[in-house]
């Protein structure tokens, strides 16, 4: 078996979930490689070089994949990964944009979004929200896989630094280019890896109202979520959308506050270890998957809760 | 230009599923079916591209069982001008559907293809980006705003630290998220005017494209259940068990 893994990053920093990606390669066992494309981005590659399990790292430094663009992130995954018999990246924005490419570009299936590997080709998968298991078996020769960043533990500890070496890919295609950037900046820890995450719903009413749980998230350490409801109506950005089709999550503790529960939101929480509710509708969905829920007027609950802490 | 949107019958999003008892799928009988809520919002974009003069033509495409025939007469009375069903088993696998769309596409020659970033039952996320990559199309994925000048396509792309905007040339692959628009519902006349607008049935044999087996599904089963919680009577208690029980406080 020989791995190829593709490493998440800003050109500066390895992201967390690459560690994730490398526990699913490891548990599929084998050769693994490690893939760091962007540019000026050796630091990246010495970051990686250290993580456990990895034989070695292919460094593309090319301007060509500064922003991780699918169209030259495929082309050049595809090339790389020609020879191997998996191909995995994270089920992130990222990964979500090149692996399908990657795949048809090779003419096989891609696995999405795996939470478990039973063998060498074959996976578990979340599927209708999360509503069901599949167990899946891939008859590709390469197995083109994303890994969902809350289904694995990720690869603890620093090792020997695996070897570093430069790799090319082809020419740009020009066919489409990075205009800018709107990224939410903050102090507070990264929402898909937090140990504690407060969400808002529809019922915090406004933007403003989220400051409610600004002082509780910074007492707690904790990143700050949202509904699709409370994204929908403009109170908070695209990036704080827990659910189906935003971020999943699975923190030690999950405090869902104005937020009634429905299917697509359950779907990125309901793994979280502890989960609380803040509703005043003792009949709210939500109350069914926490562990501790509260029915009572968040405007009261949320300022005695902070006060608590 | 045209615009060719792919549309997938699925599950109502209101369904909570069941997993059949003998683990080998999805229990669909009597189950609500509706179009993928991202195709809807697919369908809107090209409707609106329509109604400011970009886009000449709409064509819904959908790809599965006989059945699918209803999601399309759905898309045509939203305002699709007409449809194309390629019938086919409705198990296929992300990567053949993407080769059907592009035995489609090279049949109609688009300007512009806008796909849902993700079926909601299969939560694939897949069929977009694979048919961009086999027709060498540039893509702009999961996208909050979609603006065409000087034959480029500017795509405001909803991504996991925030928004990134793409410049890609055209003809082009777009996939749609959530705030790109809120879809229309359908007028009671337009619904009349949808039974008399073309609807095509093609065939994978027509098109020229193999079903081969990538995957097979071994199971299917619920998800791990949480045990029942409990509700506390005040802040204090909360507070209390969060730090004394389950110990996820300090
Ligand atoms: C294709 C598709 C994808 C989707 N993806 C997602 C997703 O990724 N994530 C997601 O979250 N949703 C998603 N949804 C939307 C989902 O179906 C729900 O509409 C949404 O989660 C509802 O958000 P909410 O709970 O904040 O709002 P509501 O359902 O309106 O609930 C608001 C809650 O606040 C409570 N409340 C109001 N005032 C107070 C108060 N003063 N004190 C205490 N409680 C109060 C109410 O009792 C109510 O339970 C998706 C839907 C579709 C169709
Ligand atoms: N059977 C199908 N027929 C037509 N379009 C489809 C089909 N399956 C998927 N699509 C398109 O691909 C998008 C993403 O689906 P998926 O890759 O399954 O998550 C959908 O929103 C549709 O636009």
């Amino acid at each position: 078996m020989s791995i190829l893994c593709i490493a998440e990053h800003d050109n500066q920093n390895l992201k967390p979930v690459t560690r994730v990606v490398i526990q699913a390669a490891s548990e599929i066992g084998g050769d693994v490689a490690l893939l760091v494309a962007g540019s000026d981005c050796r630091g990246v590659a010495e970051q990686a070089a250290a993580i456990p399990g990895i034989s070695r790292v292919l460094l593309a430094d090319d301007p060509q994949y500064t922003h991780h663009l699918a169209e030259p992130m495929a082309d050049l995954v595809a090339q790389a990964g020609s020879d191997c018999s998996h191909i995995l990246a994270a089920h992130t924005t990222t990964g979500k944009n090149f692996t399908p490419r990657v795949a048809a570009k090779l003419d096989v299936a891609q696995i999405s979004d795996i939470t478990g590997v039973t063998g060498e080709d074959t996976f578990q998968r979340p599927i209708y929200a999360g509503n069901a298991i599949a167990t899946v078996r891939s008859k590709d020769p390469i197995k083109v896989i994303s890994v969902r960043g809350t289904g694995f533990d990720a690869v603890e500890g620093e090792a020997g630094p695996a070897p570093i070496e430069d790799y090319a890919g082809g020419a740009a295609s020009g066919d489409s280019e990075f205009v800018g950037e709107e990224l939410g900046q903050s102090e507070r820890p990264e929402l898909t890896s937090a140990g504690v995450v407060i969400s808002g719903g529809r019922g915090m009413q406004n933007g403003e109202n989220f400051k409610l749980l600004e002082g509780i998230a910074d007492k707690l350490g904790a990143a700050i979520g949202a509904s699709r409801a409370a994204v929908d109506a403009g109170f908070v950005p695209n990036d704080m959308q827990v659910g189906q089709t935003g971020k999943i999550v699975a923190p030690e503790l999950y405090i869902a506050v104005g937020i009634s529960g429905a299917i697509q939101h359950l779907a990125g929480m309901k793994d979280s270890k502890v989960i609380v509710a803040i509703n005043k509708d003792e009949e709210a969905p939500i109350f069914q998957v926490a562990d501790y829920g509260l029915v009572a007027d968040l405007f009261k609950a949320l300022p005695e809760f902070e006060e608590s802490l | 230009m045209k615009a060719l949107v792919p549309v997938k019958r699925v599950v109502d999003a209101n369904v909570k599923v069941q997993v059949k008892s003998d683990g080998s799928g999805i229990d669909l009988a009597n189950v609500k079916m509706a179009v993928n809520p991202f195709c809807e919002i697919a369908v809107e974009e090209a409707l609106r591209l329509r109604e400011k003069g970009l886009v000449e033509e709409v064509i819904a495409v959908s790809v599965g069982p006989t059945v699918c025939q209803e999601q399309l007469r759905n898309c045509l009375a939203l305002g699709a001008d007409r449809a194309i069903l390629v019938e086919a088993p409705d198990n296929l696998q992300p990567i053949t559907i993407a080769k059907v769309l592009k035995a489609v596409h090279e049949r109609e020659t688009p300007g512009l293809v806008i796909f849902g970033k993700q079926s909601i039952d299969g939560d694939n996320s897949q069929t977009g980006p694979m048919f961009a990559a086999l027709t060498g199309l540039p893509q702009g994925t999961f996208a909050s705003q979609v603006t065409i000048e000087d034959g480029n396509c500017e795509v405001v792309r909803e991504v996991d630290g925030g928004l990134q905007t793409v410049r890609i040339s055209m003809p082009a692959v777009i996939t749609t998220d959530l705030r790109l628009n809120e879809p229309r519902y359908a007028s009671l006349p337009n619904i009349m005017k949808a039974k008399k607008k073309p609807m095509d049935v093609l065939s994978l044999e027509e098109l020229g494209v193999e079903d081969r087996e990538h995957i097979e599904i071994l199971s299917v089963v619920p998800p791990p259940q949480r045990e029942a919680g409990i509700k506390v009577e005040s802040v204090e208690e909360l507070v209390d068990k969060l730090r004394n029980e389950a110990k996820v406080i300090a």
